[in-house]
C-alpha cells in the first residue's frame, strides 16, 4: 500500500468489495452483449474478465485488486442466416462470444463474495464500537 | 513487567492478538477468489504464550508473536487455481474469533469496573 499507515480491516474488506464490483460490471457487460449479432468475426463482442491479484501489506494481511481486465479468446459463433440484414456475402452472421450460463454462475459467486465482505465489515465495525465503549 | 500488564494481565495482549487474527481472516475472505492466493492463519495458543512470556514493549511482542506462529492453511480440497481459501472454514473461524474478541473485551471491562469501584471507594 502506498500510504504509510498500516492496512486495516476496512481497507481489506472495502477494496475486496470494489474488486468484486468490477467483476460484477464485467459480468453485466457480457450479459448485455450476449446474443449480439455482427456481420464480421472481428467486430463480434468477446467476453471480458477481470484478473484479480492480492496486495500484501504485512505478511498475511492482504487485500485484493483488479490487475487488469482481459478480453477472453473465445471465438464468436458463426451462424448461417441469409435473411439477416447484417449477413455477409456467404449469408453468415457472428454471435457474441459469451457463455451465458458461465456468466450467471459468475454473477452469483460475485454476489456471495460481496456479501461475505460486507459481513466482515459489519463484524469488525461492531467489535470496534464495543472496544471504544469499554469502561463507560 | 510494565504497568499495563499488572492492570490487565493476559487480556491486553490477548485482545491485540485477536485483533491481528481478525485482520488475517478478513484477508483470507477478501482473497477468496484470487487465483494462487494461499490462506494464512496464526496458532493463537502459541502466539499468546510467546507474547506473554516476553517482558518488553507489548506492541513489538505481539507483532513478533504473530510472525512466529503464522502458518499456511492446509486445504481440505485444493482447488485447481491454487487458491487455498475455503470459505466455510474461514467464516467459521472468523465468527469464533469475533466471539472470543468480545469475551476478552468483557474480561477487560470487568477489570476496569473493579478498579473504578476501588478508586471511588464504593
Amino acid at each position: 500500500m502506498s500510504s504509510n499507515t498500516p492496512m486495516n480491516i476496512f481497507d481489506i474488506a472495502g477494496r475486496a468489495m470494489s474488486a468484486q464490483l468490477v467483476r460484477l460490471n464485467a459480468t453485466a457487460s457480457n450479459m448485455a452483449n450476449a446474443g449480439n449479432v455482427t456481420g464480421t468475426a472481428g467486430e463480434a463482442y468477446r467476453a471480458i474478465k477481470p484478473v484479480f491479484e492480492s496486495v500484501t501489506d504485512t505478511p498475511g494481511v492482504s487485500t485484493v485488486k483488479v490487475k487488469n481486465v482481459v478480453t477472453t479468446n473465445a471465438e464468436p459463433t458463426k451462424r448461417h442466416d441469409p435473411n439477416h440484414p447484417l449477413a455477409d456475402s456467404n449469408g453468415d452472421v457472428w454471435e457474441a462470444a459469451v457463455d451465458g450460463n458461465a456468466e450467471l454462475i459468475d454473477m452469483i459467486e460475485t454476489a456471495r463474495m460481496y456479501q461475505n465482505n460486507v459481513q466482515v465489515l459489519n463484524t469488525a465495525k461492531s467489535l470496534m464500537m464495543e472496544t471504544i465503549r469499554i469502561g463507560k | 513487567m510494565s504497568v499495563d500488564d499488572n492492570l490487565f494481565g493476559i487480556h491486553g495482549k490477548a485482545l491485540a492478538l485477536r485483533s491481528q487474527r481478525l485482520s488475517l481472516l478478513a484477508s483470507n475472505i477478501a482473497n477468496a477468489s484470487t487465483p494462487g492466493y494461499k490462506a494464512r492463519d496464526i496458532d493463537f495458543e502459541s502466539a499468546l504464550k510467546e507474547a506473554t512470556t516476553q517482558a518488553g514493549n507489548s506492541a513489538t511482542d505481539v507483532s513478533r508473536a504473530v510472525d512466529d506462529s503464522m502458518g499456511y492453511r492446509v486445504p481440505l480440497q485444493p482447488s485447481l487455481d491454487g487458491n487455498t481459501v475455503e470459505l466455510s472454514t474461514e467464516q467459521t473461524l472468523f465468527a469464533e474469533n469475533a466471539v472470543k474478541y468480545r469475551t476478552t473485551l468483557s474480561f477487560l471491562e470487568g477489570r476496569i469496573n473493579t478498579i473504578n469501584r476501588a478508586l471511588k471507594g464504593e
